[in-house]
């Protein structure tokens, strides 16, 4: 491979200030926010338009190397992590806000636009884009599409597949594809944009981002209920759901995870508990009050310590960003921050948070445990360091054991943070029949040269 | 680089430190070059996985780290926003050292400027004194204004031309005309006794502010030390990678007060303090001293912090009834993690109307002498705080950094007042 004409014609074709090729500037573009992955690739580009991202497939294609894209860098799954002698496209300068269309409750965004721009776009509107993953303020729409991210509003308003009326997409031979539309009913042929949510740029490249939105709840409160016990946590969110009361939201802390969110954001969080729930209902005031009040009462008739209702808004938010710092928060006991992102239906949270439990005394290893009770998707992150072999190991067998656990349980080895590579060679155990052959069809009939970030999910 | 270059700091520097980062982008936001750029390298997390791969020896220090290294403004900002709490300071402050030691990028252009500031001046509190007094001669002569005038300016360099409106208007009298080395509160027994530190460009720019900030100790009933002749604190060397000269600086510094004695050593300048709260770990292989910088260490406060920690007198009001808003220096915000108590401050005089501002926390561009180094980026940053100032509609900023007093200060222009926030109190103890 001749890397250096490929730089040359890229500069060509984008202009010599969008192609880093700085060995510097690669090292800072070999990893995202996953753990020990890393790897260089052969260039960084930023297109601003589906045509300079057109033409940068075709060049790619015709010189056979791979393409990796990259909104912020915040995946989860290694997702973003280049193949080897890719090339990446940054979609950082694609990012303007195209149409907002009141009337149909619309927005037209390019993938680069940060998630928390839309919410800061509408919101004042009296509008709401509700998913909200942790990393908001940093990762772009386009990467959530691409993962299919969730967030802490899961439970009542789903996930960023239930947002997408329509995709821009460019796909591996350069053509330029429109999917979806602005109707709220289309049936028409098969529903390909689906296929690329959650597709982890697999597929083809997003550069136009067609998104729902709705009317925001006029009202919201936020409760935060101390537990002794994990065990009590995971009862109060059973009877929560089983009292058919759908919070947006219904987080869970482990004591581990509690005392590092309370470093960092000091905020006043009692570190001495078992376990905390953060609860948070809204929608018309009357609802919210009843539901607060219901909810409350669960807690507490589940052991719950203490039930604190937060006394203002900003009370309210501060919670929940404590709450999204988690993952990264954890990192104060141990370096090496290992994420799982294994749900479980919700009537299996009890002993799935059990097994977690068992899992880090039988194999020796520390595990904070947080995440969406509501959703039934935790996030046991083991705590280690990666230079110690020994512990490595069992760390690994320790990640095997969940995973087990979690199909067993019929659940899936990724809620929202996608396979990426760190959870490829798990996706076998869970894809038994012949639905793995399927992944793989569906991959070679977009890509039948593998260029689109190759080795990700599976090998093709 | 050199062949005896000495061996690579970042390569010393406890592995944990490097590791911490576990690079989830939370930083990325808060980053000024970032936000400009858009590119990963100008980026804090991008930072910190080029200072890692080095001290890997994957990568050579280069000339293109060390120009990205002199990038970030070393604002600190990122550290507040790190949930995993990495000390971005003391790798930056390494990395610096490291491209100095090697000699980077050195030109006979900056080598001659650096030797002159850096590593002369900047050592010396007599020359820092004289040149003051030359300038405070050459401004109160009414040379500066003829000059201005007849456009003598514009035969200046321009990188020199941009600076020139820059130049601190020099105080009357220095802090030690002004402040006795002993003072006492007037009818009482002093409640504590401390240390004042009268820093470098505060005591020939600012020498007001620490007139005013012993007098909002003494009405606090603080017996106040302000030993004579004091240096730089040796912040200014520490980030521009002259870690030997600042352990100068912080041993003279560390000598020239009572640590035993006193209840506190106050620091009324951001940047300053910052610094000086770090002591312990940069003289920590000094056997002679390790010991005396950590009490140092424990004694530094910062002002505002200070007086939010004792019981504080009630404030009188000001002369006439204000609205002001607070722009936190980043080492006292970011650095110190003194976040609250300017504002709480403030906001306890009676006829003041504090007014939020919009991206407080986000760097003025003064950062020390990357005004000097960076004007382009410096620019683009005073352009925005100038513009959010603006946009509250207070015609007075409280701020209390001597850098980011001239640079907000050159930005708004003269309709509007940069103030200290202490003076503003020792205005409102003056009413009481």
């Amino acid at each position: 491979m001749d890397t250096h004409s490929i730089v040359q014609e890229l500069i060509a074709l984008l202009g010599q200030e969008s192609v880093l090729t700085k060995k510097e500037d690669l090292i800072c573009y070999s990893f995202d926010g996953t753990a020990s992955l890393k790897c260089m690739p052969l260039a960084v580009v930023f297109p601003t338009t589906t045509q300079e991202v057109s033409v940068t497939i075709q060049l790619a294609s015709k010189h056979q190397v791979g393409i990796s894209t990259r909104g912020s860098g915040t995946g989860l799954s290694g997702g973003s992590v280049p193949a080897e002698n890719s090339i990446v496209i940054a979609t950082g300068r694609m990012n303007r806000i195209l149409e907002y269309d009141q009337e149909n409750l619309t927005l037209l965004v390019e993938p680069g636009l940060v998630t928390n721009r839309i919410s800061e776009t509408v919101e004042a509107d009296g509008l709401f884009y509700p998913p909200d993953p942790s990393s908001m303020k940093v990762s772009t729409i386009g990467g959530n599409v691409a993962n299919n991210s969730g967030g802490l509003r899961g439970l009542k308003y789903g996930v960023t597949r239930d947002y997408i009326m329509g995709l821009e997409v460019v796909l591996a031979n350069g053509e330029i594809a429109w999917l979806g539309s602005k109707c709220v009913k289309d049936v028409a042929g098969y529903s390909l944009k689906d296929l690329f949510i959650g597709s982890e740029g697999t597929l083809g490249i997003i550069t136009k981002v067609l998104l729902k939105l709705i009317p925001k709840p006029e009202a919201r409160k936020t409760l935060l209920a101390l537990y002794d016990s994990m065990d009590d946590a995971a009862a109060t969110v059973s009877k929560i759901i089983s009292s058919k009361i759908i919070p947006c939201t219904l987080e869970f802390i482990d004591q581990y995870t509690l005392q590092c969110v309370e470093d960092f954001a000091q905020i006043g969080l009692p570190t001495d508990c078992g376990a905390v729930l953060l609860m948070e209902t809204d929608g018309f005031p009357a609802q919210v009050e009843s539901e607060t009040e219901q909810m409350k009462s669960i807690a507490l008739e589940m052991r719950a310590r203490e039930v604190r209702i937060a006394a203002t808004k900003e009370e309210g938010v501060a919670l929940a960003t404590a709450r999204r710092s988690a993952f990264a928060a954890v990192a104060r006991i141990r370096p090496t921050t290992i994420l799982e992102d294994v749900t479980v239906p919700r009537d299996k949270l009890v002993e799935m948070t059990q097994f977690v439990r068992e899992t880090a005394a039988r194999h020796n290893v520390r595990i904070a445990n947080y995440g969406h009770f509501g959703d039934g998707n935790l996030h046991p992150t083991i705590l280690a360091d990666e230079r110690d072999e020994e512990e490595m190991k069992r760390v690994h067998h320790a990640m095997d054991d969940l995973i087990t656990k979690t199909i067993e349980l019929k659940g899936t080895i990724t809620g929202e943070h996608g396979i990426g590579l760190a959870k490829k060679k798990y996706l076998k155990e869970q894809f038994q029949d012949h639905s793995y052959e399927l992944l793989k069809l569906v991959k070679r009939s977009f890509d039948p040269n593998n260029l689109l970030n190759p080795g990700k999910i599976f090998d093709a | 680089m050199p062949e005896d270059a000495p061996s690579l700091r970042l390569q010393s520097l406890d592995y944990s430190v490097l590791q911490q980062c576990m690079h989830c982008g939370m930083c990325l936001p808060t980053c000024p070059t970032y936000d400009t750029t858009g590119i990963e390298t100008n980026s804090p997390r991008g930072r910190i996985s080029l200072m890692r791969t080095i001290a890997d020896g994957e990568l050579e220090l280069s000339k293109t780290f060390s120009d990205e290294m002199y990038y970030c403004l070393g604002c600190l900002a990122c550290t507040s926003a790190c949930p995993a709490g990495v000390d971005y300071a003391h790798m930056f402050e390494a990395a610096r050292a490291d491209i100095e030691d090697h000699q980077l990028l050195d030109t006979s252009e900056r080598r001659f400027w650096r030797s002159l500031s850096v590593k002369f001046i900047f050592m010396r509190p007599k020359w820092l004194r004289f040149i003051g007094s030359s300038m405070r001669f050459y401004q109160q002569s009414g040379l500066q204004n003829l000059l201005r005038k007849i456009g003598f300016m514009k035969l200046l360099p321009k990188n020199l031309q941009e600076l020139e409106p820059m130049t601190p208007t020099i105080q009357d009298a220095f802090t030690d005309e002004i402040v006795a080395e002993f003072e006492s509160p007037a009818s009482t027994k002093p409640t504590y006794k401390v240390g004042m530190l009268s820093g470098c460009v505060q005591d020939i720019a600012f020498s007001d502010v620490n007139r005013d900030t012993v007098d909002v100790l003494l009405a606090n009933n603080c017996e106040v030390i302000t030993p004579r002749n004091q240096g730089c604190c040796g912040s200014l060397h520490s980030h521009n990678g002259e870690i030997e000269l600042a352990k100068d600086l912080a041993r003279k510094a560390i000598d020239s007060f009572d640590l035993d004695k006193l209840d506190a050593i106050i620091s009324n300048a951001g940047g300053c303090g910052s610094h000086l709260r770090h002591y312990g770990r940069l003289l920590s292989d000094d056997p002679q001293y390790a010991k005396r910088a950590h009490q140092w260490d424990s004694k530094v406060k910062d002002i505002h912090e200070w007086l939010m920690s004792i019981d504080l007198r009630e404030l009188g009001p000001l002369a006439t009834p204000a609205e002001i808003t607070y722009h936190p220096s980043c080492h006292l915000y970011h650095g110190q993690k003194v976040m609250k108590q300017p504002s709480q401050l403030l906001a306890s005089i009676p006829n003041v109307t504090l007014k939020v501002l919009k991206e407080a926390d986000w760097c003025c561009g003064s950062a020390g002498v990357y005004n000097i180094t960076q004007p382009e980026q410096a620019k683009l940053l005073q352009d925005r705080k100038v513009d959010n100032i603006k946009a509250t509609g207070c015609k007075i900023v409280a701020t209390s950094n001597p850098g980011c007093h001239l640079q907000i200060q050159n930005g708004l222009g003269s309709d509007y007042c940069v103030r200290h926030p202490i003076s503003i109190l020792a205005e409102a103890y003056r009413n009481t």
